[in-house]
């Protein structure tokens, strides 16, 4: 039992769960505060999303919709987790995510391009983006963390200017993907028959899965990834292995941005959610992967289970009590999350000391 | 041009606050990026007083409005001072948390204070038309807003604190090398909640300010669109002296002014650009200006790094 609790992996683990546990109990404090009388039934419908449909086959096709979402929020946490590796706290994957939408509806229903080109466009676009800010922080000193959001809003602003020319003239929106164009649909593999026919499960599943597993690989088996590592950990140390410093810090950039340029084109091009051309904040779905990412204790394979899990509750939101509660209650359990995880260093130093003195003492018998 | 020169001024006065918050924090030793978070709170706290005060007159009203925003947001700073000062936490990770949660917290809280009242009311906004009146003195068509002063009084007080006097030495010399201010009794802990708790105040200052900017009803989902780490960029380009700062927020207030105001030059409107490029404007002028300051940082030695009293 001792060996086991040493473990790192296991230690990431626990601290990941009672971030979970707190962030919970806050949010029902939160709705206990605002209506007693509510409270336990609709934190449990977070807790449960589509399990509170009572047939089965209603159930799985809600799991669909909820899958939908997962995988751009993994390849988002995917963005985060690789850039933080290396240092960068990559808050502009929200931007670059953003592009991604931009370039994969813009080929799509503008130029009538197919699904492949569409989602290379996209990755594109989000790498290009990063390697913006890449350049920015190698060669000019601007902090990443401000020109990722400077980005943000100006990607924001840019998209919702160039998708005006492919929306419908009666709604913001933009137009619909299978009417437009079929064609730039993702293919669906036949998992949509395992979802109770919801064509939103798509190829976007293995993809997903396969480049967590490839930043997985890349990161820790790797020459590359061993220098951006290194870069990250003491870049004039690195500098001084002679490890191209500049090159790292735009390529992990341009790696991370083509990440979130890959996740909103598996969103979109599902033709599950359209743009809204008079969006007035950035998507949360780039700020989510930072929670996703550092639930996941900040490994690509963690980063599977902890993004299904805030998709899962950010769903499970909109089963609250809407007489009494906002389903944005889900945003404040998340966040509160993401604020917990600052305490995670903490709480696996508090974990290693109890550990070190329990067996100081068996020691000292 | 009279307009704009009101919502230069009045713009320039919400950066300049929440800028000198960031400001004095980073000084002490704390990055503090829940800015943005901390202007919703202090929004907020601002907005539920204007909302529920009622008639009173305007003295009263602006400074009891005044006080509420600085004490939410000193509150909400407690998040960032707790992470960061005594848990060693990631500056970064909790200040984007923080900005995360005072959106997604406020608007809940707004949305139920306006179900309770109106069971069909489902909105996260606040009206205070009435109350914002009473910040601006109408003078020949130009609205002067009291916070335009609240502005100038705090570059003064914040110059005064830092450089001459003996409290602003002492927080400065934590953000520098606190091993070495610790080694003459300087607290670092103390000097750094001190640093952090007055940007909270600045921050939550500045928060009632923007949303006292152009319109008496605020719906809180928006948040404050990106303000907060305009007020960093602007604290980055004054370099991290109040003075410098007070210049870098009239440029970027300018700029942020122009969208309200560009329909009034026919000059800008026989461009023809679309309405967004004015809307990026400020963003992008921010980009350009950091990328010819940055490299010549003058950024506090010790900023964002948690402070260990064992290491040398």
């Amino acid at each position: 039992m001792r060996k086991v609790l040493k473990n790192e992996a296991v230690q990431a683990f626990i601290a990941s769960v009672i971030c979970i546990l707190l962030g919970i109990l806050i949010g029902y404090i939160v709705l206990l505060f605002i209506n007693p009388a509510g409270a336990g039934e609709s934190i449990v419908n977070v807790i449960k999303n589509f399990f509170t449909w009572s047939r089965p086959a209603s159930q799985m096709k809600q799991l669909g919709n909820t899958l939908a979402k997962t995988m751009p929020l993994i390849l988002c946490s995917l963005s985060i987790l690789f850039s933080y590796k290396v240092g960068l706290f990559n808050i502009g994957t929200a931007g670059q995510y953003v592009a991604g939408a931009c370039a994969s509806l813009y080929a799509a229903l503008a130029w009538g391009w197919g699904w492949l080109p569409c989602v290379l466009f996209a990755v594109f676009a989000g790498a290009f983006l990063g390697t913006i800010t890449g350049l920015l922080k190698a060669y000019c000193n601007v902090n990443e963390v401000i020109s990722g959001i400077m980005l943000n809003w100006i990607s924001l602003y840019l998209t919702n200017t160039l998708l005006t020319n492919v929306k419908e003239t009666a709604s913001p929106y933009t137009l619909y993907l299978d009417k437009t164009n079929p064609k730039a649909l993702l293919p669906t593999l036949g998992l949509d028959t395992l979802f109770n026919k919801n064509a939103n499960v798509t190829i976007a599943v293995p993809i997903t899965i396969l480049a967590a597993f490839a930043v997985w690989i890349i990161l820790s088996k790797t020459k590359l990834g061993y220098e951006l590592k290194a870069t990250g950990n003491n870049k004039n140390a690195a500098k001084y292995a002679g490890m191209a410093q500049n090159r790292n810090i735009i390529m992990t950039l341009a790696i991370s941005g083509a990440l979130a340029g890959l996740a909103a084109a598996l969103l979109y091009l599902t033709g599950y959610m359209r743009w809204e051309c008079t969006q007035s904040s950035v998507p949360s779905m780039g700020f989510n992967g930072i929670a996703a990412a550092f639930l996941g204790g900040l490994h690509p394979l963690g980063a599977i289970f902890s993004s299904f899990f805030i998709q899962h509750i950010t769903d499970g939101g909109q089963y609250v009590n809407t007489n009494f509660y906002s389903s944005q209650i889900s945003d404040v359990i998340s966040s509160v999350i993401i604020y917990l995880c600052g305490f995670v260093l903490f709480i696996k130093l508090t974990m290693k000391k109890i550990l070190a003195n329990k067996e100081e003492k068996k020691g000292a018998k | 041009m009279l307009l704009l020169i009101q919502y230069t001024l009045i713009f320039a006065s919400v950066l300049l606050l929440v800028a000198l918050g960031g400001c004095i924090s980073e000084h002490s030793g704390v990055i503090n990026l829940g800015l943005e978070g901390i202007m919703v709170v202090g929004a907020l706290g601002g907005a539920l007083v204007m909302s529920s005060l009622g008639t009173s007159s305007a003295f009263v009203m602006v400074l009891v409005a005044m006080l509420a925003a600085i004490l939410a947001g000193m509150l909400y700073s407690c998040l960032l001072g707790v992470a960061a000062i005594h848990f060693k936490a990631d500056q970064t990770l909790v200040g984007t948390a923080m900005n995360l949660l005072a959106t997604a917290a406020a608007t809940v809280f707004v949305k139920a204070m306006n179900t309770a009242a109106n069971p069909d009311n489902h909105s996260s906004e606040i009206e205070y038309i009435s109350a914002r009146k009473m910040f601006i003195v109408n003078i020949n068509g130009f609205e002067f807003n009291w916070f335009m002063l609240v502005a100038v009084i705090a570059v003064v007080l914040v110059y005064f604190l830092l450089y001459k006097n003996r409290l602003g030495l002492r927080l400065m010399a934590c953000g520098e090398h606190p091993q070495a201010a610790a080694s003459v009794g300087v607290s670092v802990y103390k000097m750094r909640w001190t640093g952090v708790l007055m940007s909270g105040a600045l921050g939550g200052l500045g928060g009632l300010c923007y949303i006292l900017a152009g319109v008496s009803v605020w719906k809180f989902e928006n948040g404050v669109a990106g303000f907060g780490f305009l007020a960093l960029a602007v604290m980055i380009f004054g370099q991290w002296k109040p003075t410098r700062i007070a210049l870098a927020a009239l440029i970027f207030g300018l700029f942020r002014a122009l969208s309200n105001t560009y329909t009034g030059f026919p000059f800008l409107v026989s461009l023809n650009l679309p309405g967004n490029v004015y809307n990026m404007m400020p963003y992008i002028v921010c980009l350009i200006v950091l990328a010819f300051t940055s490299k010549a940082s003058r950024a506090p030695k010790a900023e964002g790094i948690p402070y260990d009293k064992g290491s040398r």
